[in-house]
């Protein structure tokens, strides 16, 4: 009897389960693709601003861009024509100040971190690097003026590439721990294994097996610097005519669109969206040189 | 008659120093015990190791072979392991040596094969001389047809030297490891079950290469398959929990072990 009753309510069940079988088939299908749509729309909307970033620069860049622009000097107002020669030069001085100071210590930094770094001074440098990479870039600026531009009584590329340099180094001293961590164990036991010091097998072996990893990371840095425009204005300051002093004000891409595009004169904001489209392309060509240099030779 | 005994005298001479040679030790581990943090992996071992002689290691899993191959070069402290008693080498304290020294005496083969990903073939071979200062180009390429040959692998990569090495198949990958560790000429190659992620082929090719080295270097080879350690070994230890429970010569202990435990680990009745 009770038998019989439990083997009913089986079947009965079954039947149910099967009902329900079909019903969740169709709600899956139905999550599956609304979910899909909804990824699918995310991305548009995050390629829609960058399509118009490329549309704008280049469709309002291209009327000034001409070999002028790369090896003229800023017009007055009011004159036709004109180029950026100082800045543009300027921008690579920068960067490049910002390079020497910033990823040496960057990339040591990281290497002491994944090498050293397993406790309580380690994590705190690692925090301390966090916060740093999230500090904005104008704050980063006020601390250079404090420190570098007061002293010295004026506005000097140097200041800008201590700005700069600040703002480099959390991204490339986190990358470089991390890629070096990524390292399998293996290799480096194998390196201590053939009687080669640990720090020669950190430097040539581990920091090689990482390299394209890390160099990505400089690249980040060096594109992120390459757009900074706040850290400048207090430091670098800008200038209209051509200098490649490191202890003088020096012009950079970015001030330059900063200044153009708020002023008044319509050829001035025209020149700032030239400038921005070079920028872009600096970068981009950045990016592809670093690519090429870091592909593996194997 | 008297010659008779004349050359029986010169014999007997002979003989004694042949045995003197074969007596002689290259390592001498007395009371060696082995810690993880307060965790003893290895308990009192005593054991020597004869010059130019292969050394097997069996046991089950985590009965502390390979922590104790790792104690001969010092290995074991870089993950965080002490060591207490003493090994000797040549009759000096390695704990007293300084360990990147000692591992250009006493090379170390992986389990799994692991050459040097950014390098070619023949950087690999010859990473050792290389991060050590050694830059003569002439030194360089006899050191490398050296090892490449000592570990039969120069006339597979004779014409491909400056390729990656991550080409090679796994069995060549690890012979590459081999002559790696062969160049920089150490006294003795331990080796941490270099076969076991290797197919029957390249496992047959590695243990005649492990035969052909004896005649100028001493190794201790662990391994998991009890065959391989017949084949290959003059002497084998058996560990278990940590212990050392028997060492006689291969063939004492795999066919009249002294040790009941022995005999059941042998014929598979337990690990």
């Amino acid at each position: 009897m009770l038998r019989q009753e439990f083997l009913y309510g089986v079947l009965k069940k079954g039947g149910a389960v099967l009902v329900n079988k079909r019903l969740n088939f169709i709600r899956r299908k139905s999550t599956n693709y609304v979910m899909l749509s909804l990824t699918f729309l995310s991305v548009v909307i995050a390629v829609i601003p960058l399509l118009f970033i490329f549309y704008y620069t280049i469709s309002k860049g291209f009327t000034y861009l001409n070999l002028d622009f790369f090896i003229s000097m800023p017009k007055p107002v009011g004159q036709e024509g004109g180029g950026m020669a100082n800045a543009i030069i300027g921008t690579f001085i920068l960067i490049g100040i910002g390079g020497a100071i910033g990823l040496p210590v960057g990339i040591f930094a990281g290497i002491y971190l994944a090498e050293f770094g397993n406790n309580k001074f380690g994590s705190t440098v690692r925090f301390l690097a966090d916060v740093l990479s999230g500090i904005p870039s104008i704050v980063v600026g006020v601390v250079a003026y404090t420190i570098v531009v007061l002293p010295m009584h004026h506005f000097s590329a140097f200041a800008g590439g201590v700005a700069l340099a600040i703002l480099m180094i959390p991204t490339v001293t986190r990358t470089t721990e991390e890629m070096i961590r990524l390292v399998p164990h293996s290799y480096r036991e194998a390196g201590l294994a053939l009687g080669i010091p640990k720090w020669k097998t950190s430097l040539v072996i581990i920091l090689k097996s990482a390299w394209k990893g890390i160099a990505t990371g400089i690249l980040l840095a060096i594109a992120r610097a390459a757009g900074e425009t706040a850290p400048l204005l207090f430091t670098a300051l800008g200038n209209r005519f051509w200098s490649t002093k490191i202890f003088q004000p020096i012009a950079s891409l970015t001030v330059y669109i900063y200044d153009y595009a708020k002023s008044p004169f319509t050829e001035w904001n025209e020149q700032a969206w030239t400038a921005s489209l070079i920028l872009i392309a600096l970068i981009s060509i950045i990016s592809l040189l670093f690519k090429i240099l870091t592909r593996s030779k194997y | 008659m008297r010659n008779d005994i004349a050359i029986n005298k010169t014999n007997l001479k002979e003989k004694i120093s042949q045995d003197k040679n074969k007596e002689k030790l290259v390592i001498e581990v007395k009371n060696l015990s082995a810690y993880f943090g307060k965790v003893k992996v290895l308990k009192e071992i005593n054991l020597s190791i004869p010059k130019n002689k292969v050394i097997a290691i069996i046991g089950p899993s985590g009965c502390g072979k390979s922590t104790f191959l790792r104690s001969l070069n010092r290995m074991h402290e870089i993950v965080g392991g002490t060591i207490t008693g003493e090994i000797l080498l040549d009759g000096k304290n390695i704990m007293k040596l300084d360990p990147v020294l000692l591992r250009r005496k006493v090379g170390m083969v992986f389990q799994k094969p692991n050459p040097f990903p950014t390098m070619s073939i023949f950087n690999n071979v010859v990473s050792g001389l290389k991060l050590n200062g050694i830059k003569d180009k002439k030194i360089l390429a006899e050191a490398a047809e050296q090892s490449l040959t000592h570990a039969a692998l120069w006339d597979e990569v004779k014409d491909r030297l400056h390729e990656s090495a991550l080409g090679l198949s796994g069995g060549q990958q690890q012979r590459l490891c081999i002559a790696r560790s062969l160049a920089i000429k150490p006294e003795i190659l331990l080796m941490d079950e270099p076969a076991s992620a290797l197919d029957p082929l390249s496992t047959s090719k590695i243990e005649q290469l492990i035969h052909n080295l004896k005649a100028e270097f001493t190794i201790v080879i662990v391994t998991h398959n009890m065959q391989q350690a017949a084949r290959v070994s003059d002497k084998t230890a058996f560990f278990y929990m940590g212990e050392l429970i028997e060492f006689d010569s291969t063939s004492k202990l795999f066919t009249n072990p002294s040790v009941k435990k022995t005999e059941d680990y042998i014929t598979g009745r337990f690990g």
